[in-house]
C-alpha cells in the first residue's frame, strides 16, 4: 500500500501524526540512552591516554553532530518555507530551532569540562571551537529574529534568509579541524575505519540514535503547538477532541 | 587549583556531574517548557473557540 507522503505536508493533517508519533520516539530515546550509557560507563574499557575522561564522548560527540544537523534540517526546512510558501516547513524549522541551540550549547559546555583535564583550559579560541560556538549565536540569531517580527510569515522569511546564509558555518565546523591546525583532534571516526573499541563505538552510535530520537519528539512536540497558535482561527483547530474538552 | 586535584581523583563523578547530569538536565527543563507552552496555547485556542461560540 503506497502512502502519500505530501498528505502530511499539510498542517491539518500533520498535527495528529506528529500526536501519534512523539510517544514512539520519545520513549525509544529514554531506553537508547539507558542503554548507551550502561554501555559507556560499565561496559566499555578505560582509554589508554586519557583515562576515565575521555566518557564525555558519550554525549559530546552525538550532540555536537546533532548541532551540526538540525541546523541544516532547519535551514532545509526554512528554505522549502521561503520558495514553495508550504506552511508546515517554516513551523518546523522555527519549532527545531531551539533544540538545535540546546544541542549547539550542550556541544560546548561538555567540551569545556572535556578541554579543563586534557588541555588544561576551559575554552580555546581554537577554529572548531569558535566555530561551533557562532553556531551557537546563528541559532539564538534566528530564535530572536523570529521572535522580533510580529507577522509570522514575515518572521519565517527574515529568519529563513539567516538560517540560510549561516548554513554555510556548518561546513566551515566538520572541516575545521583539517583546514587549520587546531587543539581539538580530528574525526575518530572515518569513512576508512575507526581505531575506537567496539564498546566505546556502540555506546556513542546508541547515544547518537537516542539524541535524534529525543530531538525529533521534541521539535514534534514544538510543532504541535505552533500550529495550534497559527492555526487558531480555522474550524479544524476548534474540532480538536482537546479543544473541546 | 583545587578544582584540578578533585577532578582527577574523582573523574567518573566530574563527568557524571559536569556533563551528563547538566545534559539530562537541559532536557527535561525543554521538555517540561514544551509541555507548558501546548498547556497554555491549549487553554488561549479554547478561550477564543469559547468566545466565538458566546457571539
Amino acid at each position: 500500500m503506497a502512502i502519500n507522503w505530501f498528505k502530511y505536508s499539510a498542517p491539518t493533517t500533520f498535527y495528529g501524526l506528529a500526536g501519534k508519533l512523539i510517544p514512539w520516539f520519545g520513549v525509544s530515546a529514554a531506553i537508547l540512552a539507558a542503554i548507551a550509557l550502561y554501555i559507556g560507563f560499565y561496559v566499555a574499557p578505560t582509554d589508554a591516554i586519557q583515562g576515565e575522561f575521555y566518557r564525555i564522548i558519550f554525549i559530546h560527540v552525538p550532540a555536537s553532530i546533532l548541532s551540526m544537523f538540525l541546523y541544516l534540517i532547519m535551514a532545509g526546512y526554512a528554505a522549502l518555507g521561503l520558495i514553495f510558501k508550504t506552511r508546515l516547513s517554516s513551523m518546523m524549522a522555527t519549532a527545531i530551532a531551539p533544540t538545535g541551540a540546546l544541542f549547539a550549547f550542550i556541544s560546548l559546555w561538555t567540551g569545556a569540562l572535556w578541554g579543563k583535564p586534557m588541555w588544561g583550559a576551559w575554552w580555546m579560541w581554537d577554529a572548531r571551537l569558535t566555530s561551533e560556538l557562532i553556531l551557537l549565536f546563528l541559532y539564538l540569531g534566528f530564535i530572536a529574529l523570529h521572535a522580533s517580527i510580529d507577522d509570522p510569515r514575515r518572521a519565517d522569511r527574515a529568519a529563513a534568509l539567516l538560517a540560510i546564509v549561516g548554513s554555510v558555518n556548518v561546513p566551515i565546523i566538520y572541516f575545521s579541524v583539517k583546514w587549520w591546525n587546531t587543539l581539538h583532534q580530528g574525526s575518530t571516526i572515518k569513512f576508512s575505519g575507526t581505531s575506537m573499541h567496539v564498546a566505546m563505538q556502540q555506546a556513542m552510535f546508541t547515544m547518537l540514535v537516542a539524541c535524534w530520537l529525543y530531538a525529533i519528539a521534541v521539535a514534534l512536540m514544538r510543532v504541535r503547538s505552533i500550529i495550534l497558535e497559527r492555526e487558531r482561527n480555522t474550524t479544524w483547530i476548534s474540532e480538536l477532541p482537546e479543544v473541546k474538552l | 587549583m583545587s578544582l584540578d586535584i578533585w577532578m582527577r581523583e574523582n573523574p567518573l563523578t566530574y563527568i557524571w556531574l559536569g556533563s551528563y547530569a547538566v545534559a539530562f538536565l537541559i532536557f527535561a527543563v525543554e521538555v517540561a517548557m514544551v509541555r507548558h507552552k501546548r498547556k497554555i496555547t491549549l487553554q488561549q485556542v479554547r478561550l477564543l473557540c469559547n468566545a466565538g461560540d458566546d457571539e
